[in-house]
């Protein structure tokens, strides 16, 4: 346990003084929200209530920034971390694995509460976008489940990636198309069918579609939305057995 | 320089010595419960002792106290799809020393190494390194292991004094980081971020992680490469004072200098097999390998006017010298210079050199290459 502090402590500090994730993570959602929320104006339908265009953002960039700081910056640190040799470096010392592991996705879920807070703060005080404790509460349980579901994600993927240049090109691929089809800047409801079906494939709709039904709800029970947690559970797990099945902590030049 | 090198050989000798008695007393406690899991150290565990009695007996046939050996392989095989990269390799490491591994790149040098450092599994043969087996041996086995790797950077965003902070933080009983640090000569690089270093400095940093530990064995993987050469030298400094303070090295390198200056003892491993193991000195049988005469004569003087011992051991170089091989240099300087004074010629060219240990590693190296 106080290994695992030991580590978080110091993945914490590099992930706050990453100039790439510090913008990507702190400064992006920002900007996307004063953009989306200064251009588009009018109504949207969320779970079958009427709310304005700012109201449907806040949750959807939410969705999108746990994701850009988690998975996104994972794979790209993890190729990084690995293809420089700095995990193979970790891994000749006396630290688990488990806590290596274990100390990143810590980390996430700090960066992500910090996120978290300052794009629900803005959104209040700017926007009058306001959420009920209950309704805080169950982002809360969303965002947490999701930082984690989208760390498993970053490992899976990681593991995938021979150099870190491929990383960020493969992060883009792999995130970009999602944002129009999972409801995180256009509303679901403006989809096809067949789009439609084809983002709620995916965990990024999941994360999104939760957020979404608890900023428009304010008890907890009503907030909550069980059915996407488990999808999201399920992305999860899957993508955890992958990881520890495909995961190497060596340069891919010294795996023969 | 020789007689240097071997008031060395002989401090040498004496700290193995010192540390192997220090070990023998301290270390047979501490030292056993690392190896816990490792199969030869069931006879450690009372349970049942009526079953196994006779199996125990056999395992314990070693005599019992501190290894000596730090590192042991016999037999090694390693072997990647067709490729067999090692063959049936031993070599033996003793306490306190440092130990060079040389070889070409792909003669299964980096493979030998991982499978010490515990990153990849023998195929066949037994590798015990401190009493385990690598790829088995329990996290407390990699307290007592440092590394420096080949190619590792720094960790991104932190300064110098936080990466060894933090890799303190990964060991029960860490040195001291401030003490480290000036143990590699950075501690006025501490505050810089670890990113900003020159390569020597990041080199030197590399070793002070794998110091913070406070390690008994330390595996180097080519730590000077592409040096400056008073980066080199200040590397060779921070090297040679881990003897000092009674760690063992495991050192691979390309460089024969730094294996000559550093090493107790050398390996030459090519093409999977090893084909020489000695001191700087010895390897290859350099120290009887004969001496080189050589001398330019005079323009339409030959060969055959030579004494006829000393004809029989000469040939030309092609470049218009004479080059002698010479077992017996004093011997022949004497008919050789008999020889030349008779005729009234001054040889101020002549020369006499042995050969070196790069000449000793290309010839081995060589030859092997071209029988595999």
């Amino acid at each position: 346990m106080r290994l695992l502090a030991h580590q978080t402590r110091y993945d914490v500090l590099t992930s706050l003084r990453n100039p790439r994730a510090r913008f990507f993570t702190f400064f992006f959602p920002v900007v996307l929200l004063v953009i989306f929320a200064g251009v588009f104006h009018g109504t949207t339908t969320v779970d079958g209530a009427h709310v304005a265009l700012a109201r449907f953002f806040v949750p959807g960039i939410l969705a999108m920034s746990i994701v850009v700081a988690t998975y996104g910056n994972l794979v790209v640190s993890i190729a990084t971390l690995r293809e420089t040799g700095v995990l193979k470096r970790r891994r000749a010392t006396p630290v688990p694995p488990a806590v290596l592991v274990a100390g990143q996705a810590l980390s996430a879920l700090a960066v992500t509460a910090i996120m978290a807070t300052i794009l629900l703060a803005i959104a209040r005080l700017a926007y009058g976008v306001g959420m009920a404790p209950g309704a805080i509460a169950a982002i809360a349980c969303t965002a947490i489940l999701g930082t984690l579901v989208f760390a498993c994600l970053g490992y899976a993927v990681s593991g995938l990636i021979g150099s870190p240049d491929a990383a960020q090109p493969i992060v883009q691929a792999s995130t970009m198309p999602l944002w129009f089809i999972s409801g995180v800047f256009i509303p679901t409801t403006n989809l096809s069918g067949t789009l439609r079906s084809i983002g709620s494939l995916f965990p990024v709709e999941h994360l999104a579609d939760g957020l979404h039904l608890a900023s428009v709800n304010s008890s907890f029970a009503s907030a909550i939305s069980p059915s996407d947690l488990l999808v999201l559970a399920a992305w999860g797990i899957a993508a955890a057995a992958f990881a520890a099945w495909r995961f190497s902590w060596l340069p891919s030049s010294a795996r023969a | 320089m020789t007689g240097d090198a071997t008031a060395r050989s002989v401090t040498g000798m004496l700290t193995n010595s010192l540390d192997a008695a220090v070990a023998q007393r301290g270390a047979a406690s501490p030292a056993q419960p690392h190896t816990a899991s490792a199969p030869p150290s069931d006879t450690a565990s009372p349970p049942q002792p009526k079953a196994s009695s006779a199996q125990s007996d056999a395992a314990s046939s070693p005599p019992p106290g501190p290894d000596p050996l730090v590192i042991s392989i016999h037999a090694l095989r390693k072997r990647y799809g067709d490729r067999e990269a090692v063959r049936g390799i031993d070599l033996e490491v003793r306490r306190g020393e440092i130990f060079a591994f040389l070889g070409p790149n792909g003669a299964g040098k980096t493979t030998t190494v991982e499978i010490l450092e515990g990153f990849r599994h023998a195929d066949a043969g037994a590798v015990r390194v401190l009493g385990a087996e690598p790829w088995r041996a329990p996290s407390a086995w990699r307290e007592r292991i440092g590394i420096v790797l080949q190619e590792s950077e720094a960790e991104p965003g932190l300064t110098v004094r936080e990466c060894l902070q933090l890799y303190a933080g990964y060991y029960r009983a860490p040195r001291g980081v401030e003490e480290t640090l000036a143990l590699v000569a950075l501690h006025e690089q501490a505050d810089e971020r670890a990113t900003a270093l020159s390569g020597g400095q990041r080199r030197r940093l590399d070793v002070a992680l794998a110091l913070v530990g406070d390690p008994e064995l330390i595996f180097l993987d080519e730590p000077t490469t592409g040096f400056d050469p008073s980066a080199r030298q200040a590397a060779w400094a921070v090297i040679a004072g881990l003897r000092e303070i009674g760690k063992t090295v495991f050192l691979t390198t390309h460089y024969m200098e730094e294996a000559e200056r550093l090493a107790d003892r050398i390996a030459i491993i090519a093409a999977g097999e090893i084909v020489a193991q000695g001191t700087p000195q010895t390897l290859g049988d350099r120290q009887l390998a004969g001496a080189h005469i050589s001398f330019a004569l005079p323009q339409g003087t030959a060969t055959p006017e030579l004494p006829p011992a000393l004809a029989a051991a000469a040939r030309p170089d092609g470049a218009g010298r004479i080059v002698l091989t010479s077992s017996s240099v004093a011997a022949d300087l004497h008919a050789l210079s008999e020889w030349a004074l008779a005729r009234g010629l001054d040889l101020n060219d002549l020369e006499v050199a042995r050969p070196t240990l790069e000449d000793t590693y290309l010839k081995l190296t060589t030859t092997d290459q071209q029988r595999s």
